[in-house]
């Protein structure tokens, strides 16, 4: 996958001298206290940090996408540590199938749902205290740092794709921290974004051969993703609220 | 707040005193002070005395760097916390990190200071952690009876 954080740089060398620089401030510290050490043994490679020129999506082609098949929400619960232990009232949800039938033609329709990340997300709107909010890359996650688990956001999601953790928990992903009364959703897994990698779903999907399921980046017009969005008809899901989604469905 | 910071002072002092080879004994050691059990890998480039007053500030830092700014190459993670300050019990597997008289447990119940961090953070690193714990080399002989005479000093 091509890392536009790196493309930007490799144009502009001047930014990452500066980079590196705001990079060292913990390692200024660290300068002063212990003479001798250099402030690039603490820097490192680049990473490829939340970038505002990125906007992270996914496309899902609903065509493609089998009723009997949950490879992705299996995907997302095993890479996440997230499980469905029976009580489906309280039960936390990443992504789920969704079965449609249009009553008029008796087309049906299978479809994984999961968190939109919208541009204008209603979450992000009504949290209280900042723990809901939006990446420059577009991503919509919640700072469970911050979040004292109120809820609204939950309430205010059109699409119902936030869980609340009503039990003690044990044995987390050490990249996937989760815990009581807190609330959480899809992170479009962006402990693997962040590493240049792509979403459990979309890898658990693509394994099935279905490859129902396109992750990338939709400002990029020379990425897969935007160049399919460009060519194809697509909707985000409840368009008239005017959220644009960053997850969009082709022939639904 | 000059409570705390008290705490820290004398807390920092006496661990100093006990690990730089202060007129404590070794048991005096233990008898007034957090016994902190060792880490593995290499120590903080910063100092054990700056890292003891600083390590909350550092990872507070840290944390917001990865959740809002995405930056995974942060120096402070909690995770490599874990990884390096875990202790193996005689069963040779992962002690939780915040069991009693464990690393991020030791000095807390000593300065009264609770953390919420491990509702949501694995106490133990993950599996292919431990397994590269497991298949660190055994220690040789003459490595192993040095190690004792510091321990028994
Ligand atoms: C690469 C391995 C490694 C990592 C990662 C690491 N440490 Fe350490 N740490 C050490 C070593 C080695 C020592 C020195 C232990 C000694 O002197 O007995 C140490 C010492 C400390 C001390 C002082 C202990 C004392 O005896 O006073 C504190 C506090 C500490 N570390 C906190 C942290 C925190 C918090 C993190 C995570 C942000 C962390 N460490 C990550 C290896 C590590
Ligand atoms: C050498 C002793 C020592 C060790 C080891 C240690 N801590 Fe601490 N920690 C303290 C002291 C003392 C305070 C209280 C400082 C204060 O009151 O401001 C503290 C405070 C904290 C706080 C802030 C708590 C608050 O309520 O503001 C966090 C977070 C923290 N430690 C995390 C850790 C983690 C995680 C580990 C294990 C990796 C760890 N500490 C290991 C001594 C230690
Ligand atoms: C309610 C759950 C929750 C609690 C409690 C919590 N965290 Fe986190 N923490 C998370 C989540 C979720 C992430 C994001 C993980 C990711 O994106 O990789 C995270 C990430 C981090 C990171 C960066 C990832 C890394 O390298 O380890 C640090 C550092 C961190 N937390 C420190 C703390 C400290 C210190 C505390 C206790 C004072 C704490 N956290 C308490 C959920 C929690």
């Amino acid at each position: 996958m091509k890392l536009p954080a790196l493309k930007t740089m490799a144009k502009v060398p001047d930014q990452i001298n500066r980079r590196d620089f705001l990079k060292s401030g913990g390692a200024a510290v660290t300068l002063t206290l212990a003479p001798g050490i250099t402030v690039m043994a603490f820097g490192g490679e680049a990473s490829a940090a939340a970038n505002p020129a990125t906007r992270w999506g996914l496309l899902i082609d609903v065509n493609k996408c089998a009723k009997d098949c949950d490879a992705c929400v299996t995907g997302c619960s095993v890479e996440n540590g997230w499980k469905m232990g029976g009580n489906p009232e309280t039960d936390a949800q990443w992504i789920r199938k969704v079965d449609l039938t249009n009553k008029q033609t008796g087309r049906e329709v299978s479809m994984p749902m999961m968190c939109q990340h919208c541009e204008e997300p209603p979450c992000v709107d009504v949290c209280p205290t900042g723990a809901s909010f939006k990446r420059a890359d577009g991503i919509v996650l919640v700072d469970k740092h911050t979040c004292i688990g109120c809820r609204y956001c939950m309430m205010a999601c059109p699409f119902k794709a936030r869980s609340f953790i009503h039990e003690d928990l044990e044995d987390q992903k050490s990249y996937a921290p989760r815990g009581k009364g807190t609330v959480e959703s899809c992170t479009l897994c962006v402990h693997r974004v962040d590493e240049g990698g792509i979403p459990a779903c979309v890898e658990a999907c693509d394994a099935t051969g279905h490859g129902a399921m396109m992750f990338g980046d939709l400002k990029d017009p020379t990425s897969d993703i935007a160049i399919a969005l460009a060519s194809y008809a697509s909707v985000g899901l409840r368009d008239d609220l005017r959220l644009n989604t960053g997850v969009r469905y082709s022939n639904l | 707040m000059i409570t705390r910071l008290a705490t820290i002072l004398v807390l920092s002092g006496l661990l100093g005193a006990g690990l730089f080879g202060g007129a404590a004994t070794a048991q005096e050691h233990s008898a007034l002070l957090p016994v902190v059990p060792k880490a593995t890998g290499e120590a903080h480039p910063e100092g054990n005395a700056f890292m003891r007053i600083n390590h909350m500030k550092l990872l507070r830092h840290d944390r917001d760097d990865t959740m809002r700014n995405g930056n995974r190459d942060i120096d402070y993670s909690l995770k490599e916390c874990v990884a390096c300050h875990v202790q193996t019990g005689a069963d040779a597997l992962p002690i939780p990190i915040n069991s009693e008289g464990q690393f991020c447990s030791a000095c807390h119940e000593f300065a009264a200071v609770k953390i919420d961090c491990f509702q949501c953070h694995n106490t133990r690193p993950e599996l292919n952690e431990t397994q590269a714990l497991l298949s660190r080399p055994l220690p040789d002989a003459a490595a192993l009876s040095a190690y004792l005479d510091e321990v028994t000093e």
